[in-house]
């Protein structure tokens, strides 16, 4: 049956055997993969306006960065992810690398889409990573896809699908819905809500019951809950259960985590502060803000001291700062590129990609 | 004597046989298991493979084919039904976006082993909405293929192919041609054991040589009705070329034949504005220049939204008659 279970924002998660079973080093590690995001995004955010090393939409993911490493930090082998364009977050989470992401900004041949995706591009299917996909709600029947190949080959894992607020709009996702509730697929649908689709307030976007915008899974007769995004520990301790039902019963899920962008939708976004008042944006970035939460607890905690944070920032911005020197001395692509990866037979040279013409240009 | 079978029971043993092939391969789609098939392609399959690998599916296109996608970049095989290609634009975005430039944005990293098989054709008094010839649109794509058999033994040859490719492969059939009958091969007739035919392979239907009739899907068909007409009555000797694949598309064998015949006239059932064959004629125009002795003709359906009437959606389409008359002005 459907349901939401609400834990009182009192609840000490930290308690919670999820975290209080992490050792000292795991829980620094957690910080430090949220440091390394923001850190990694403020340097991409430099290099866009600066140095006008990238081009097109750069989303950036500073706010939220409690979301993607806290749930990716719960997932196994057998585990994936797929997500919408922004992210650099979550590629990060999964363990691709500054300088690949970084240079995939560039459009740098050493990008991890050999500069052929770009920001909203990312793929990484060695680390379970499918994307990275640049129209809102488009990823949302893939994720039911991923988790219908999972249970097609007996695979006790799941498929973690992210979308924003704004996507939950798009036909695509409630078709996706439908599908995985019906087919009893082991995807969890993770909305991260920001508040804001583009520069459309939730409020004059979505219809939805007055619980939130997760409740409209009653509809689909699957399981829901809303957490609040600003504790690494409580998205761990509440999204844990459902990755283990997706795993035991094969059902899926929407998660509504409630989070923050500081920055606009896309650098290209000059009605940031327009749309939301400055008060209200400092006030996230000073009272909500995930990281400063996290080090505050791991400090209260006695795991890190005020020093270690400031070397592990350091330790985080002087990778950054490298990613992008390893992004300006790498070559762009060659332009014989232009014709690769479009033909998986052509590409491999096979019979099939040898019969017929497959490209028409000049 | 060889076995004459139905365009739509040669469709099914390809499937049949490739599910026995690869148990990657699973066949989801509006009605196609316990219904059998709105068009009894697939009859008889769900009783034989069961519910892991015949699966009905909701109508719901773009979720249910972003889901085969989707489970294609894992490695599964899936052969999606679309119960009219006219419902491909209501999962456009997914056929266009997703399946056709994942592998180019993922740099190669991904690929996507998909078949996205139904009719596309007009003719059958269901209305614009049901009558859509997508396969230049879709072809219009890098990182798509496009097929269109003409008739049963192209069709089980090339959906093996397409469903043992690793690329997307929308297939396009016809509910008209799903009950002609042809030759086909039992396997136990077959050198090889199995009849595959590679996309990307036209097929000289008809030799001839005055005139160079090509043509793709049924319009094959109404061209070898139109180049029996052109020899008993015009003495006219039309050779005709079947491309089979839209993308990837065998230039070689139409310049050959047009290079013997000098003439050439394209037939198509889809519409005329940026269609196959206009991208045949600009190919001709480019290659085969020296070689024709009269302009390249295309002849389409009527640029118009299908008609309703039954006697004027008829007059839409090609016709032996059009092709006669049409031929005749450039031989």
């Amino acid at each position: 049956m459907a349901s939401s279970t609400q834990k009182p924002q009192s609840e000490n998660y930290a308690d919670d055997p999820i975290n209080s079973s992490l050792s000292k080093d795991e829980k620094i590690s957690l910080l430090r993969d949220m440091v390394r995001i923001r850190r990694f995004e403020q340097e991409a955010l430099r290099q866009y306006q600066q140095a006008n090393a990238i081009g097109g939409f750069l989303h950036v993911y500073i706010g939220q960065e409690s979301v993607a490493v806290g749930t990716i930090s719960l997932l196994g082998d057998d585990d994936h992810v797929i997500t919408a364009y922004r992210d650099h977050g979550h590629a990060l989470a999964v363990g691709m690398n500054m300088n690949e992401c970084m240079a995939e900004l560039f459009g740098k041949a050493t990008g991890c889409s050999k500069g052929k995706g770009g920001s909203m591009h990312y793929f990484a299917p060695d680390k379970n990573y499918w994307g990275g996909h640049g129209i809102v709600g488009g990823q949302t029947p893939l994720g039911a896809g991923i988790a219908f190949a999972l249970k097609y080959n007996d695979k006790k894992g799941c498929c973690l699908c992210y979308l924003g607020d704004g996507a939950i709009n798009q036909g695509a996702y409630h078709e996706a819905l439908n599908l995985a509730s019906l087919w009893d697929l082991p995807v969890i649908y993770i909305i991260e809500n920001n508040g804001y689709s583009m520069g459309t307030s939730q409020a004059r976007s979505s219809a939805h019951p007055e619980e939130g915008l997760a409740a409209r899974a009653e509809g689909y007769n699957m399981d829901w809950e809303q957490i609040n995004g600003v504790s690494i520990y409580e998205i761990r301790a509440r999204v844990k259960e459902h990755i283990d039902r997706a795993h035991e019963k094969s059902r899926p899920a929407i998660l509504e985590i409630m989070t923050y962008r500081h920055k606009g939708h896309s650098i290209a976004d000059a009605n940031a502060e327009k749309y939301r008042t400055k008060e209200e944006i400092q006030e996230y970035m000073v009272k909500h803000d995930p990281i400063e939460f996290f080090k505050k607890a791991l400090i209260d905690e006695g795991v890190i001291t005020e020093d270690d944070y400031k070397t592990l920032n350091k330790e985080a911005g002087k990778e950054a700062a490298d990613s992008a020197e390893f992004a300006h001395n790498s070559p762009f692509p060659d332009e014989s590129e232009i014709f690769d990866d479009i033909y998986w037979e052509v590409d491999n040279n096979t019979e099939a990609g040898r019969t017929g013409r497959h490209f028409f240009h000049g | 004597m060889p076995r004459e079978i139905p365009y739509r029971e040669a469709l099914r043993e390809g499937l049949d046989e490739e599910l026995a092939n690869d148990d990657n391969v699973v066949l989801i789609g509006e009605e196609v298991a316990q219904y059998n098939g709105a068009y009894k392609v697939t009859e008889g399959l769900w009783k034989k493979w069961g519910d892991k690998r015949i699966i009905d599916a909701p109508i719901s296109e773009a979720g249910f084919i972003g889901m085969g996608i989707g489970a294609s970049m894992l490695g599964v095989r899936p052969v999606m039904e679309l119960m009219f290609y006219s419902f491909a634009y209501v999962a456009f975005d997914q056929m266009m976006n997703n399946a056709a430039t994942v592998r180019y944005m993922s740099g190669g990293l991904i690929n996507c082993p998909i078949v996205v098989r139904g009719p596309a054709n007009g003719g059958t008094n269901v209305g614009a909405t049901h009558s859509h010839t997508p396969e230049n649109i879709f072809a219009n794509m890098p990182g798509l293929k496009v097929v269109c058999p003409s008739d049963g033994y192209d069709a089980k040859g090339l959906i093996k192919s397409a469903i043992r490719d690793n690329d997307p492969v929308y297939f396009m059939e016809s509910t008209v041609l799903y009950g002609a009958k042809c030759s086909v091969p039992s396997n136990d007739e077959l050198e090889d054991g199995e009849l595959i035919i590679p996309i990307g392979k036209a097929k000289v239907k008809k030799e001839g040589a005055d005139v160079s009739l090509i043509a793709h899907g049924r319009a094959v068909l109404t061209s070898l009705a139109a180049a029996e007409i052109l020899s008993e009555k015009h003495n006219i000797d039309a050779e005709v070329v079947d491309l089979r694949s839209i993308r990837p598309l065998d230039e070689t064998t139409v310049l050959q034949s047009v290079r013997k015949t000098h003439r050439a006239v394209y037939i198509e059932e889809n519409k005329p504005f940026c269609g196959v064959g206009a991208q045949i004629s600009s190919m001709l125009m480019e290659q085969a220049f020296d070689d024709l002795d009269a302009p390249v003709l295309r002849i389409t359906s009527a640029d118009a939204p299908a008609f309703y009437s039954p006697p004027i959606e008829k007059m839409q389409l090609p016709t032996p008659e059009e092709i006669v008359e049409r031929t005749l002005s450039i031989c």
